[in-house]
């Protein structure tokens, strides 16, 4: 099942890498056509790439976050009503050692996964559009970060639901994140208090949806003028909620999670 | 009986007091069980009986409500408990891309096994499966299966083996292959506590036999303290006659009170209950 996992991942990120390099070269291709008006200084190359980078971290996200459930989705629960699980978990090696290497070994795997493909699709635009991010690496660790996160999220919910339930939490989780991140965006563009507030609480609830958003906002953080102004009302826009703080609290975030995660599972009838 | 150790040697496993409450249901309601050391016991039940809440208690798979249960002298679900231990569970699985060397490498390693390729090998000759070392686990039969199972319950040496239902994925075949490991772990000292419900099995291969019935232990003994008078048989010209309570003791009397009546006697047979009729009697006839 894992293997075929791995297949259509690896398959649907060939499909995007393709797709996103198409849009490349058709957007910049055409970029000469495009003319703002003579008072609107808008760096049309800057916009597109930010664009389009923005674009290929949202997807870097959806897939890594896809690979990453699959991969734990049913890591107790699963394993225990399959009888893969009480054969290695009645040996010394213990509960906290199995879902730390279980962990681990799926970090490993997602983070691999999107750190090359966040970097491919900067390449890919960098080559076809001649345009850099302003920060390189960082935005790509942190998408990698709020990946982790969500594997944290992921080993707990496989602890206490069964491997159903938690997908569908999972991704509620994932997709409520992503749909806060945008409110805050439209919150902050019309100045509304209320809804900059919800999202800013859900940043700090859903860390990894905060992390995505300072990775977007890092792209263009030396970005100003109308062409940041502009960028930042797009739905790339970027964190209102950034920098160390919630990388920290993140790290802070990840460590409960897991620790109540092993907690669970150390008293788990199996 | 290998029991009576004054307390120097812990028993193998010993259970006391157990309990265990799923929600509103009681699975085990104070059960008490000890295997000694070397010792062979059977458990048996209905579905339903807590036999194998038991094992996962023992095993550390569940944690009991109240109770104690200790392998080796050590906490049930400890480190060094589990160290001790090596357990076949009812239901298992190994990942299908696994061969059986594999699996059993996996499992050397997560028991801190030094035993390496010889141990491999020699569990693997044990339950008839050395041509299958390098067969994964995907392309082996359900009987194939199970007994790898077995094997990777005896990787590093466990001096404590719980199995859950072990033959019954098994052939004829397939069991006695069962039994004459039983026989030998026996020989070699291993004790082991056997969940099954093949009433004939146990009784033919365990030193002493406990049986559960809705949580509760309602009978226990060896096979033979189990296996009750029921009577003698006498057959004579008269016809055939049953003395009910008459043991073998009694049987060279009746024959010769039959003689001295003018009988003639052709045949005398001391009836015994078998282990089945001790079952069903100590679970009131209830079926699975």
């Amino acid at each position: 099942m894992r293997r075929k996992v791995f297949a259509v991942v690896i398959l649907l990120t060939a499909v995007f890498l393709f797709l996103f390099w198409l849009a490349n070269h058709y957007v910049f291709g055409q970029l000469s056509q495009i003319t703002p008006p003579r008072d609107v200084n808008v760096d049309t190359r800057t916009f597109a790439g930010a664009f389009l980078t923005g674009l290929a971290m949202f997807a870097t996200l959806f897939l890594g976050v896809v690979l990453a459930v699959f991969l734990t989705i049913g890591v107790v629960s699963g394993d225990a009503e399959r009888g893969l699980l009480q054969p290695l978990v009645v040996r010394p090696v213990g509960r906290s050692t199995l879902l730390l290497s279980r962990f681990l070994g799926a970090a490993g795997v997602c983070v691999a996964y999107v750190l090359f493909v966040y970097f491919t699709a900067m390449v890919i635009t960098g080559l076809t559009g001649h345009w850099w991010p302003d920060r390189i690496a960082w935005p790509g660790f942190e998408l990698a970060f709020g990946v982790v996160i969500v594997i944290a999220l992921s080993l707990l919910g496989s602890v206490v639901l069964s491997s159903t339930a938690n997908g569908i939490a999972v991704f509620m989780l994932f997709g409520a994140g992503l749909v806060a991140g945008l409110l805050g965006t439209i919150g902050h563009a019309l100045n509304s208090h209320a809804v900059k507030q919800a999202s800013t609480i859900t940043a700090w609830a859903l860390p990894f949806e905060a992390l995505y958003q300072d990775a977007l906002r890092m792209i263009t953080e030396k970005t100003s003028g109308l062409t940041g102004f502009l960028l930042q009302l797009g739905p790339f826009g970027g964190a209102y909620v950034h920098g160390w703080g919630i990388r920290v609290w993140s790290a802070g975030y990840l460590i409960v999670v897991g620790a109540i995660a092993l907690w669970a599972f150390s008293r788990r009838n199996l | 009986m290998r029991q009576g150790y004054c307390g120097r040697v812990p028993n193998a496993l010993a259970v006391r007091g157990l309990r265990k409450r799923y929600g509103s249901v009681e699975a085990l309601k104070g059960v008490d069980l000890e295997v000694g050391e070397g010792e062979l016991v059977g458990l048996l039940g209905p579905n339903g009986a807590g036999k194998s809440t038991l094992v996962k208690i023992a095993v550390g798979l569940v944690r009991p409500t109240t109770g104690d249960a200790e392998v080796g002298g050590a906490r049930a679900g400890s480190r060094s408990a589990r160290a001790a231990l090596g357990y076949l569970a009812e239901l298992f699985r190994f990942p299908g891309w696994y061969t059986a060397d594999e699996v059993l490498e996996l499992h050397q390693q997560l028991a801190g096994s030094r035993g390496g390729a010889a141990e491999r090998a020699r569990l693997l000759e044990l339950v008839a499966l050395s041509d299958a070392a390098e067969r994964r686990v995907d392309g082996m039969s359900k009987g194939m299966q199970q007994r790898l199972g077995i094997a990777q319950a005896l990787v590093g040496e466990p001096r404590l083996l719980l199995l859950d239902e072990p033959t019954s994925a098994l052939d004829p075949v397939g069991r006695r292959t069962v039994r004459l490991l039983l026989e030998e772990l026996r020989r070699q000292g291993v004790s082991v506590l056997l969940n099954s419900h093949l009433l004939s099995e146990v009784e033919l291969v365990c030193d002493r036999v406990t049986i559960l019935l809705a949580g509760e232990v309602v009978a226990a003994g060896t096979p033979a303290e189990l296996s009750r008078a029921r009577g003698v048989e006498l057959e004579t010209d008269d016809g055939v006659r049953t003395i009910p309570g008459a043991t073998r003791e009694d049987a060279p009397r009746l024959v010769s009170e039959a003689i001295a009546a003018g009988r003639r006697v052709y045949g005398v047979r001391v009836l015994t209950s078998t282990l089945e009729d001790t079952y069903l009697e100590a679970v009131g006839g209830e079926t699975d």
